[in-house]
């Protein structure tokens, strides 16, 4: 129940050109700010790539803030970009 | 079922391209009780609180803005009319002026770029209060950068002041003369039927009916509503409708989202979501923009008028379905000097003065942010400000005025206010006959027949 609690979904968003090792850099963000990548897909839709993640930063040491900062510099450095927004956004505008 | 690619992808472009943001969230604050026969008391009282709250506001933005990764673009205060926190004070200009100056440095500690709240209700008659403070508007918002003025000079209930209409138009050139290039005028509103809990500046006060604090969001999306019509170039008006409400709902529940989050962060009340569309001078963000998209040639020609009241029409229709709290004045705003597809009509010759007034019979704002030559006179002024608030009254609706006469300029001219004020061509107006014996007959122009509805 406690981890239940703690839970906070944020879907990670990338668009940009597909390319080697995208997956990889963000798992390895994740990974080292421990929070857990719950879902990934991607597809190519209108003439972007685009990636989604679901991320639970409940047990997260950084903040969505800090969390940010960290994906802008991959997107710069991989020339794509990066989102991160709470999922609660995401159900208001596209659930009933 | 949860979120897909698809929709993930379509929030997310809003924002990256469309220009969707938060446009404004607006603390209303109530300053009743700080009212006092000492000015350094109430400027005291009033001062702390519009500081304390407004830092506040600034934070829980912010940390709202980094969760759901949407700017919050603006954050305001309205305050109580300032009229009434003057009623026990010397009724002397002066008074006011320093109290619209201690509002601005408030606003300035807390960082708050606009304060609304700086008028008065005088829809049937004016106090001594009231007239005080309509004397100090000039000096009052033409010394303060931050400070913004409303009137209400008519409702459909108690009809239009025409007194204070005519005062008014000697107001608004005296301040238009006392700022440069007539830019302390972009402050200052009028109004038929205003509303008392409306976020936007320069309108925005917190109404007499309100609780202590109240937190009140506009939304925005010009450029995402452009969007979808454009992608359906196609379609018949009834389906263009639909896929306009469905685009509006989306964005509506986006704001009343963040907008009950912040009111339960701040732990005040949560009041309405104003789902207005604003237009920014940013390329992309504009109204006039969405009316072409939809088939208007030009805005301004034969066939806007109906396509905006599609447009609003649609756009009501999504929001009520989106939020049980939609308020304000949840109309669509056309104000010349801050929408880039409005400033090009101008300037092409294809909307006038007398097409816009006729555009804003079907859209809630009225006549906002146009230029007129600075030596219209005042009794000029005022006809303009009677006819608009006279669709306000006689169709129960908000219908205001913010006109900006620009010292030494003439028709066809540009005139560059800066940023989020944009730059306005610089409209004709008909002086040659005017209807100065009209408006000097002064007195109440009674309320029409539909006020009786008991």
């Amino acid at each position: 129940m406690s981890d239940e609690k703690a839970s906070q979904i944020c879907i990670v968003t990338v668009t940009g050109r597909d390319r080697v090792g995208i997956v990889a850099r963000l798992a390895t963000v994740m990974a080292k700010a421990n929070i857990n990548i719950v879902d990934i897909n991607q597809k190519i839709m209108e003439e972007y790539f685009v990636m989604t993640m679901a991320v639970d930063i409940g047990r997260s040491e950084a903040d969505i803030g800090q969390i940010r900062k960290r994906l802008d510099q991959v997107g710069r450095q991989m020339a794509l970009k990066i989102t991160i927004q709470d999922e609660n956004i995401f159900k208001a505008m596209h659930r009933v | 079922m949860p979120i897909s690619p698809e929709e993930v992808f379509e929030t997310v472009k809003m924002t990256l391209h469309d220009h969707f943001d938060i446009r404004t969230v607006t603390l209303g604050i109530n300053l009743k009780d700080c009212v006092d026969r000492d000015l350094d008391w109430l400027v005291r009282q009033a001062q702390a609180r519009i500081v304390e709250k407004g830092q506040l506001l600034n934070h829980c933005a912010d940390v709202l803005e980094q969760k759901y990764g949407i700017p919050i673009t603006n954050r305001r205060i309205a305050v109580t009319p300032v009229s009434l926190l003057l009623e026990p004070l010397p009724r002397k200009p002066i008074t006011a002026v320093k109290f619209a100056k201690a509002l601005d440095a408030a606003a300035k500690k807390a960082d708050i770029d606009f304060l609304g709240g700086f008028g008065a209700m005088v829809q049937k008659g004016m106090t001594a209060a009231d007239e005080n403070l309509i004397d100090s508007i000039p000096e009052a918002l033409s010394e303060t950068q931050r400070v913004c003025g409303f009137l209400n000079l008519a409702t459909t209930a108690a009809g239009i002041n025409m007194n204070a209409v005519v005062k008014v138009g000697h107001i608004i050139q005296d301040l238009a003369h006392k700022s440069e290039n007539g830019i302390g005028c972009a402050k200052l509103a009028v109004f038929a039927n205003v509303p008392e809990d409306n976020p936007f500046m320069a309108g925005a006060h917190h109404g007499i009916g309100e609780p202590d604090y109240s937190l009140n969001i506009g939304i925005s999306g010009p450029g995402v509503v452009r969007n979808v019509v454009a992608q359906n170039p196609d379609c018949d008006l009834t389906q263009l409708s639909e896929v306009i409400k469905r685009t509006v709902f989306k964005i509506t529940r986006a704001g009343e989202l963040i907008g009950r989050e912040l009111a339960g962060l701040m732990k005040i009340d949560f009041g309405i979501v104003d789902i207005s569309l604003a237009p920014t001078t940013s390329t992309g963000d504009s109204v006039a923009e969405i009316i072409e998209a939809m088939g208007v040639g030009r805005i301004g020609v034969p066939g806007s008028t109906a396509a905006l009241a599609l447009l609003i029409d649609a756009v009501k229709k999504g929001g009520a379905m989106a939020s049980g709290n939609v308020g304000g004045l949840s109309g669509t705003f056309i104000p010349i000097s801050e929408d880039a597809g409005m400033i090009r009509a101008v300037r092409s010759g294809t909307l006038s003065l007398d097409k816009l007034e006729a555009l804003t019979s079907v859209c809630s704002v009225g006549l906002d942010m146009f230029a007129v030559p600075g030596d219209t006179p005042p009794e000029v002024i005022s006809a303009i400000i009677a006819d608009e608030l006279s669709i306000g009254v006689m169709n129960n609706k908000t219908t205001g005025v913010r006109i900006i006469p620009v010292p030494g300029a003439k028709p066809g001219g540009i005139v560059h206010f800066g940023g989020l004020l944009g730059s306005a061509p610089v409209m004709k107006v008909s002086t040659k006959f005017t209807s100065s014996k009209f408006i000097q007959r002064r007195g109440r122009f009674p309320s029409p027949i539909l006020a009786l509805r008991n």
